[in-house]
């Protein structure tokens, strides 16, 4: 019967497969035909100009420090939040009372659970609005109160959080490990509720304490879901453009002050829609998948490990 | 989110030619091309003027109007008033009405297809291109508006009565192809009873304004404040003083991108005046990174004593303002060898209203905005929008306007000149050049200086 499962099959794969032929991979193609051209975005283009967008995009210092800043997102997002998830993930399931070593987690650890679930359930839109709140630049921002209230600074003199050049996008980072972390939590939650009890009890036998038993037994035996959070939080970190574009002052899309908090994305939007220039906006779009597409193979590639089997 | 509002209110004032955007967000790269390029039929015989008074555009009331308008800031009540009077002028017509954000959405597909609307209200962060619309041949000529006879007095013509700056805004390779309806002012504002209260004089040069700020200061208040997280409010203040100091012609040689005009020394000259206000610490605590929403509401709570800000601000922060807080405009204050008088301002005319060249019945579209540029009609949408409208003298004695509309008013009727700043319109990425400059000034982060040097090697983004 096997000559009868090739259709069989393809019947069921066409539709899906037609519709991201048409909605995904088109796009994509027409975007990159684009960024040979000088469309400006509203008209048909008017020519072709081979590599020019290219060449004017890496010579475009605002884009290098784009770039920067994305390789910097890409660096310390997937890591703080992968860390912090598995630390809190671990304490919730298997950090109980050391007496009971890995058998079950901290007093409260149900609740703890869904309380660190709840930024995952906010709306970007509505993150940005409670942070705008948070990080206000006079007297009235959450913060401000807090560290004038400290003594930190006085009324005169509020700090400026986002809208500082050197501190800005650090600002927005955390609030979007803030954000992510919770999401992570449970899938580690999740995939350790499957390690079988006895592996651990096994080690607590043999005299290990928490510490051991997490390098030994937890992490080895999650390292497939870190390895998607890995690739997952990477596209967010080359992303980041809805916390960036309302949080960072700058008139189109943000970025500011003076390009210090700039990403790939509010440069892309910026050029796209504000200036016109939406054929060197489909090169930067060429140049992000580009980027997206080598590290996500990349990192699957490197943190490859033997399957175990439990 | 922040930014949305951001934009519209800034498209409260975009010029017809501005560089607008896509429909933001979600526009994907299959974006169809606004202005059709392939659609084969031949924009319908403009209308010619008649002998009749009364109807010059020839306009049948069997036809019906489609009218579409942008719902945003001035919201679409206004228009709703100005079909009722078309109908009751030619009775039996059908008025077709659609109030939308999505001006580019709704519209482009029309143009495309040859049914565009037969009078448009091209406004937004959705705004259809206008260079584009004119490009592709889809726009009326509204010269034959201009010689139209006013309905209030048909011995003048419509060009006689409307604003300086009106006809430039809505003009295209030199024809014009848009009205722009709103009359807007840019300067600072105060509250009258604050000033009042404390004996505080309204400053008429720098050097007093600067002086006050000193007394505002040891008042309590602070003296100053800006929308610091986006920039070009601060930047009215600079421009301001950079055309009163250096002339009509240097305002044309900075909207024009010309590097040489930033070495003139009224630039360097104005804004080290400016920065007097960084240098004295006359700035509103935290307001260098405050949004519109946030700066606006701390000036009418009273935190502060000044702001810039166009004429739209009454109208933007009516929930926020006390009842007696009798808000005031003031043109920026003169500095020593201004080039223009004191009470010269920049003034702009926006909100542009279109005939789309294929419309079904042009003529009923050129008669509606004909019948906008009556007195009736101006006054009824000043009551709406709180705003002044292009019509010269265009207000009711009947009227209540709201004490900031008419303090700008009073601003117009004195201005000796007006001038206009395109650049954040026509010049968007040297424009953003200049914000950011102005932001890292503001910040004392780099000197008047550096901020002119930047002003310059902005230029090199021209369009």
């Amino acid at each position: 019967m096997r000559h009868r499962k090739t259709p069989f099959i393809f019947g069921f794969l066409v539709v899906p497969v037609v519709l991201y032929i048409f909605l995904v991979i088109w796009p994509y193609a027409q975007t990159f035909g684009y960024s040979l051209t000088d469309w400006p975005g509203a008209a048909p283009p008017r020519k072709f100009v081979g590599l020019d967008n290219y060449v004017a995009l890496f010579k475009d210092s605002a884009f290098l420090s784009a770039l920067q800043h994305n390789l910097l997102l890409l660096i310390v997002l997937p890591l703080v939040t992968i860390l912090l998830a598995l630390f809190f993930a671990f304490m919730l399931n298997v950090g109980g009372k050391s007496g009971t070593g890995g058998v079950q987690g901290v007093r409260g650890s149900a609740f703890y659970k869904v309380v660190f679930f709840f930024p995952q359930v906010l709306s970007v839109a509505i993150l940005s609005m409670l942070f705008q709140g948070m990080y206000r630049t006079d007297k009235g921002g959450l913060l401000n109160g807090i560290v004038i209230a400290l003594g930190l600074t006085d009324e005169q003199h509020p700090w400026d959080w986002t809208t500082n050049p050197t501190f800005g996008l650090w600002c927005v980072m955390a609030v979007l490990i803030w954000s992510s972390v919770g999401f992570y939590l449970v899938l580690f939650s999740a995939a350790m509720q499957s390690i079988p009890k006895d592996i651990y009890e096994a080690a607590m036998l043999d005299g290990a304490k928490r510490g051991t038993t997490f390098f030994k037994i937890t992490l080895p035996l999650l390292w497939e879901s870190i390895q998607t959070a890995w690739v997952y939080l990477a596209i967010v970190a080359m992303d980041a453009f809805a916390l960036v574009s309302t949080m960072t002052p700058g008139s189109y899309y943000g970025g500011g002050p003076d390009h210090h908090s700039e990403i790939m994305a509010t440069l892309l939007m910026r050029n796209f829609i504000t200036f016109g220039k939406a054929g060197y906006a489909c090169a930067m779009g060429v140049v992000i998948f580009f980027i997206t597409l080598v590290l996500s193979v990349v990192s699957l590639r490197v943190s490859r490990r033997d399957k175990i089997e439990f | 989110m922040g930014s949305a509002t951001e934009y519209n209110r800034r498209d409260l004032f975009k010029r017809a030619a501005a560089i607008t955007v896509l429909a933001a967000g979600g526009t994907s790269l299959l974006a169809a091309c606004a202005g059709g390029s392939g659609s084969g039929d031949s924009a319908s015989a403009s209308p010619t003027l008649g002998g009749d008074n009364k109807n010059p555009f020839g306009v049948k009331a069997t036809d019906k109007l489609d009218v579409v308008i942008f719902t945003g800031g001035y919201g679409d009540d206004y228009a709703k008033q100005f079909e009722e009077s078309y109908k009751k002028a030619y009775a039996g017509a059908v008025v077709s009405h659609l109030g939308t954000q999505e001006i580019s959405g709704k519209l482009q597909p029309r143009f495309n297809a040859g049914s565009p609307p037969d009078v448009f209200d091209n406004s937004g962060a959705q705004a259809m291109k206008a260079d584009v619309l004119v490009g592709a041949d889809q726009l009326t000529d509204l010269t034959v508006l201009l010689d139209a006879p006013y309905l209030d007095d048909p011995t003048k013509k419509i060009r006689d009565v409307l604003l300086p700056g009106t006809i430039e805004a809505g003009t295209i390779n030199g024809k014009m192809y848009s009205l722009s309806y709103v009359y807007t002012v840019f300067g600072l504002w105060y509250s009258a009873k604050l000033f009042k209260d404390k004996g505080w004089a309204v400053p008429k040069t720098w050097d007093e304004f600067i002086t006050l700020c000193g007394t505002i200061k040891a008042a309590g208040v602070s003296p100053f404040a800006h929308q610091g997280k986006y920039p070009y409010y601060a930047n009215y203040v600079i421009l301001s003083m950079i055309a009163k100091q250096g002339g009509q012609d240097l305002v044309k040689r900075l909207n024009a991108c010309e590097a040489a005009a930033w070495d003139d020394p009224a630039v360097l000259k104005a804004v080290t005046a400016f920065y007097q206000i960084m240098e004295k610490d006359y700035l509103l605590p935290g307001t260098n990174g405050m949004t519109h929403t946030e700066s606006q509401t701390a000036w009418c709570q009273g935190k502060a004593a000044f702001i810039p800000s166009g004429s739209w601000l009454e109208n933007e922060m009516l929930a926020a303002t006390p009842a007696d807080f009798d808000m005031a405009f003031l043109p920026i204050p003169a500095l020593a060898g201004d080039k223009l008088a004191a009470t010269s301002l920049w003034a702009g005319a926006g909100e542009p209203f279109m005939v789309p060249s294929k419309a079904a019945n042009k003529a009923g579209g050129l008669e509606f905005l004909r019948m906008m540029l009556t007195k009736e009609s101006s006054s009824t949408f000043v009551k709406a929008a709180n705003s002044l409208t292009v019509l010269k003298d265009g207000v009711n004695p009947d009227v209540q306007l709201k004490p900031g509309t008419k303090s700008s008013a009073a601003a117009i009727k004195a201005a000796e000149a007006t001038f206009s700043f395109t650049l954040q319109e026509l010049q968007t990425a040297a424009d953003a050049e200049i914000q950011n400059a102005t932001n890292e000034l503001v910040n004392k982060r780099i000197s008047p200086a550096d901020w002119v040097a930047r002003g310059k090697a902005a230029t090199s983004k021209k369009v």
